[in-house]
């Protein structure tokens, strides 16, 4: 890791910046926390409500065990403390997008305690540049409905399909010091939870979110009074919040002002954060314990099963991958996502050779996806047709060259590697007799250069290479070329 | 030929079975007396086509040569708290006011599926939130009795369910739903001459009843006698998925099971309920009480529960805590009452609607609850509270490994006048003094009357027992039937 620290220069000195994060992330679950209803995301409002959502009289609460499993899985894997013994809580609170007039949560007795995510600053050498993130606690709770205010002039409407949807909501120590940390902090965060399954990590459509809080101080002082930004809902929107909301703070302290305890808004198109509400204005939301449900208790089967059903994690696979030889940056590009690992697994499943396999997927195939715009779910090319190719390229049956051509029409027609070359005579020759002939016509074309070459001139070689390649349709094994060349040009 | 409302729910049931008299003939009775008791002002809502249909149904099965269900024939008083699919259902105030369920609690649906018809939603103390019926939006519920000694002031029928007790000791219905927070069906059961029993907190499914206190509600039956209450109560409970608080355990056969026999009993006697001030009356019943008991082979033992002075305040802190944020869905946004004056913001219409829509009594305790929780006080109100309701639990348990049953009176007065106690809440949260340590601790308890006061009105005594133990409470509550020779009942007048 570099040690120079990320500071921001003021008129009085350096400040350091100090970032908590809170992100709440939608547990992955057909239905939601306390009720049946479903969650898919964009439907018709109101169509996923059921009574108990609706806060109907009479209703009640009934936690949902997938939800409660998803949960105790994410803090498994971020190596937590799982509290066996948990209790819900009410947050109370009076807005037209939560109809019990209270959210269920927990405040006192959270499911997962402490935990820590391993970050990256540098994806070429990830362990070289690491730092350990603290994570306070992860408890989970309710959505709420979603308002819409601009449907009708005088009205404002209101959409419960989200009420009553399980979130995570994931609390990070004070243990991030720059935007970059912030940034993959919420990129490892969100690597886990979609690995995990517990959480699609969709950011745009709202199933992960996060609330900034930011302070700054001089190095050495005691941590400033910090400002939490609420409900930024993508990776480069956090950076943003960090580094202008601290830079706000410096601006606020030199000029002789103060930083209030408050909650901010970070609008988007003018880069800036927004005043929402202080702390004199902040609810007194009277938290006390869910009358209407036990206790949760977790027994050993329950924690086994988490446990067990628990993937290999992003660090853990690269790992693995770098001791097959693969580089440091390969096994952090393939395992960063859950789909591209998979991919890879399943292509080293089928007995390629790990690093020519690293290689070809990170520079073939991913660059391949690049220029297509498609992602490796929707990869044209199946791990089991990578193998026939790599396969095909082991065995010298096609040369770099070839392999990109056959790779390019595997790409348009979705056709077998083998079936390409066979169709098309793509073939590499090893035929030492044609090829050969070939290079006796390429000389005796070439008569000056062959003086030349003889004469001293040893870098004529290369000319006489691709002259033989180009002569065969680039399908010579490049090996045989070289070995034929000298021998020929003596 | 008798008066088949005269009858209770075991004999009506076995009447019908009989073939003595139809099940419409019983429904038709029971309807004609409640369209003759509106000054009584029990039912909120008639339902006369619902004890209806069922009371035909329960006649086609028996002319079918069905097997009849164990409530076929039986039409009862359900308390307005309870949803009733299609049928309106307030809790007995004006913010529910127009509000029809579109869905059927599981109580009263578990009573449908036994064969039990409705004759109609029982008028209540406003969200279950008094003890006389006073705080009702829609009118006090008068109590069928009257002081023998020639004053006329109406009486206060007991609270929370009071157009339950009253309709069953007017013979309106032969029985009715309860529902119990702190006394809510045992206190009303002893003002008005009748049974009640609260069962195990769990019991009975709380989806669909209107919530007051979730710790602590549970519904109950209140009948003329034990037997009647036990075959109602079996009724009643099971398991409810629905319900994360309700207990996944069989219910037990408990009409079966009665037998007044106490011997190999131990009946506790706890020290700390005897309190200031109490009529010698009350006094000299619960000695009568114990000496019914001994003489039904009982063994009495004397007991400790410490901590019952502080179960009152540590109830009037839970209770409201648990209200306050349970009635925040009562806000005109999507069902009941909406209030939204000219030009009202979202505040405003919340403003604006509860105040119109809860009564005082419910006004005082949404503050009260929402005071004890507020930050600051939350650890000197609702922790300390908590933490007495732990040793209320902690002093039964210690009891119980010296006796198997408490028998205590039920209320400190017999019925107090309408009027009477309504303008000092202290006085009528001290009604509840001897009823609330056992809903703290979530245990079974009913009330049997005992006898008659002075002036000639019922007192109720109260068996508390073990969680699940039922059982044991009705077959004391028998024993002291059997020996209380309790026959007494309100003069009609109205």
């Amino acid at each position: 890791m570099t040690d120079t620290k990320y500071t921001i220069r003021g008129e009085t000195g350096d400040w350091e910046v100090v970032v908590g994060l809170e992100v709440h992330a939608q547990v992955t679950s057909n239905a939601k926390l306390f009720s049946g209803a479903a969650t898919a995301f964009g439907a018709e409002p109101n169509t996923q409500v059921s009574l108990v959502d609706a806060a109907m009289p009479g209703m009640l609460p009934v936690p949902n065990r997938e939800c409660i499993r998803q949960a105790v899985r994410t803090g498994m894997a971020i190596d937590a403390q799982i509290n066996r013994w948990s209790r819900f809580d009410r947050k109370n609170y009076f807005y037209a997008d939560l109809p019990q007039g209270y959210q269920i949560s927990q405040l006192y007795h959270p499911i997962v305690g402490e935990g820590a995510i391993d970050i990256s600053l540098d994806d070429k050498n990830p362990d070289a540049a690491g730092k350990r993130i603290g994570v306070e606690r992860i408890h989970v709770e309710q959505d709420a409905g979603k308002l819409m205010h601009d449907q009708h002039p005088t009205r404002s409407y209101v959409d419960l399909n989200r009420s009553g949807v399980a979130l995570m909501e994931i609390v990070s120590k004070p243990d991030m010091a720059s935007p970059a940390e912030a940034g993959a902090y919420l990129r490892k965060l969100r690597s886990i939870l979609r690995y995990v399954g517990s959480c699609d990590g969709n950011m745009e459509e709202g199933s992960m979110r996060a609330d900034v809080n930011v302070s700054v101080r001089k190095a050495g002082d005691e941590l400033g009074t910090r400002t939490e930004t609420k409900n930024v809902n993508s990776v480069r929107f956090v950076m943003a919040v960090v580094e202008q909301e601290a830079k706000r703070q410096i601006d606020v302290l030199e000029s002789g002002g103060r930083i209030v305890q408050e909650t901010r808004l970070y609008d988007p198109d003018r880069n800036e954060t927004r005043s929402m509400r202080s702390k004199e204005d902040a609810h007194d939301y009277r938290y006390f314990p869910d009358p209407d449900l036990l206790p949760l208790e977790l027994d050993d089967a329950f924690l086994e099963e988490c446990r067990a059903s628990l993937p290999e994690l992003p660090d853990t696979k690269r790992r693995r991958y770098e001791a097959l030889g693969i580089t440091p940056y390969a096994a952090a590009v393939m395992t960063a996502e859950v789909e591209a690992a998979r991919w890879f697994d399943a292509l080293l499943d089928t007995g390629v050779a790990p690093v020519a396999a690293a290689n070809w997927t990170t520079s073939e195939l991913f660059g391949a996806l690049n220029r297509t715009g498609r992602d490796i779910e929707n990869s044209p090319v199946s791990p089991d047709q990578a193998a026939e190719l790599l396969g095909l390229i082991a065995d010298g049956t096609l040369s770099g060259t070839l392999a990109k051509q056959v790779f390019e029409i595997m790409l348009e027609t979705g056709q077998g590697a083998a079936e390409i070359v066979e169709e098309r005579g793509l073939k590499q020759t090893s035929d030492t007799g044609e090829i050969e002939r070939v290079i006796a016509e390429v000389m005796a074309a070439n008569e000056d250069k062959v003086a030349d070459y003889r004469g001293g001139k040893d870098k004529l070689f290369g000319f006489f290479v691709g002259q033989t390649m180009k002569a065969m349709g680039g399908k010579a094994n490049p090996g045989v070329v070289n070995d034929v060349l000298k021998k020929m040009l003596g | 030929m008798t008066d088949l409302t005269d009858l209770g729910v075991a004999a009506i049931r076995d009447g019908v079975r009989a073939g003595t008299f139809s099940a419409r003939e019983v429904a038709e009775g029971f309807i004609a007396n409640v369209s003759k008791a509106k000054a009584l002002n029990a039912f909120l809502v008639e339902t006369p086509d619902h004890a209806l249909a069922a009371a035909d149904a329960a006649d086609a099965a028996r002319a079918a040569g069905e097997t009849l269900k164990p409530l076929a024939g039986v039409p009862i008083g359900m308390k307005d708290l309870f949803c009733t699919k299609g049928v309106p259902t307030t809790a007995a105030s004006l913010i529910l006011e127009g509000f029809v369920p579109p869905y059927e609690s599981t109580v009263s649906a578990n009573l449908w599926d036994a064969g039990a018809g409705m004759l109609g939603k029982l008028n209540m103390d406003q969200f279950a939130m008094g003890s006389s019926n006073e705080t009702s939006a829609f009118g006090n519920v008068i109590s069928p009795w009257r002081r023998s000694d020639g004053g006329n002031a109406p009486l206060a029928p007991g609270g929370s369910s009071g157009g339950s007790s009253t309709a069953v000791a007017a013979r309106l219905c032969p029985a009715a739903t309860g529902t119990d927070t702190g006394g809510s069906i045992r206190q009303p059961a002893a003002f008005t001459g009748i049974s009640g029993i609260k069962p195990t907190y769990g019991r009975c499914s709380r989806w669909g009843t209107i919530a007051f206190a979730s710790s602590l509600d549970q519904a109950g039956p209140m009948a003329r006698d034990v037997r009647d209450c036990a075959i109602l109560l079996e009724a009643m409970s099971g398991f409810d998925a629905k319900d994360a608080t309700s207990l996944d355990l069989p219910v037990p056969a408990w009409e079966a099971g009665l037998s007044g026999d106490l011997n190999g009993k131990r009946i506790g006697i706890p020290k700390e309920y005897r309190v200031d001030n109490m009529p010698a009356e009350i006094d000299a019943l619960w000695q009568q009480g114990i000496d019914w008991l001994k003489d039904a082979g009982a063994e009495i033992v004397e007991v400790s529960l410490p901590h019952t002075k502080y179960a009152l305040p540590a109830y009037y802190i839970i209770a409201p805590a648990e209200a306050s944020s349970n009635l925040a869905r009562y806000d005109g946004v999507r069902y009941g009452l909406r209030d939204l004056p000219e030009g009202a913001g979202l505040q405003d219409m919340y403003a604006a609607t509860r105040a119109d829509g809860f009564g005082d009594e419910v006004k005082r305790r949404i503050m009260i609850g929402t005071y004890v929780l507020s930050a600051g006080f939350y650890d000197a109100y609702f922790t300390q509270a908590s933490k007495v309701r732990t040793l209320i639990a902690r002093d039964f348990e210690q009891a119980w490994a010296k006796c198997d049953l408490l028998l205590t009176p039920t209320a400190p007065s017999s019925a107090f006048a309408l009027g009477e106690k309504s303008a000092d809440p202290i006085a009528m949260y001290l009604n509840d003094v001897f009823t609330v340590p056992s809903s703290l601790a979530g245990l079974p308890a009913m009330s049997v009357p005992g006898g008659l006061d002075g002036a000639g009105l019922p007192l109720g005594l109260q068996i508390i027992g073990k969680p699940l133990d039922e059982q044991g409470v009705l077959n004391a509550g028998l024993a002291l039937e059997q020996r209380a020779g309790f026959t007494a009942r309100a003069e009609a007048w109205w």
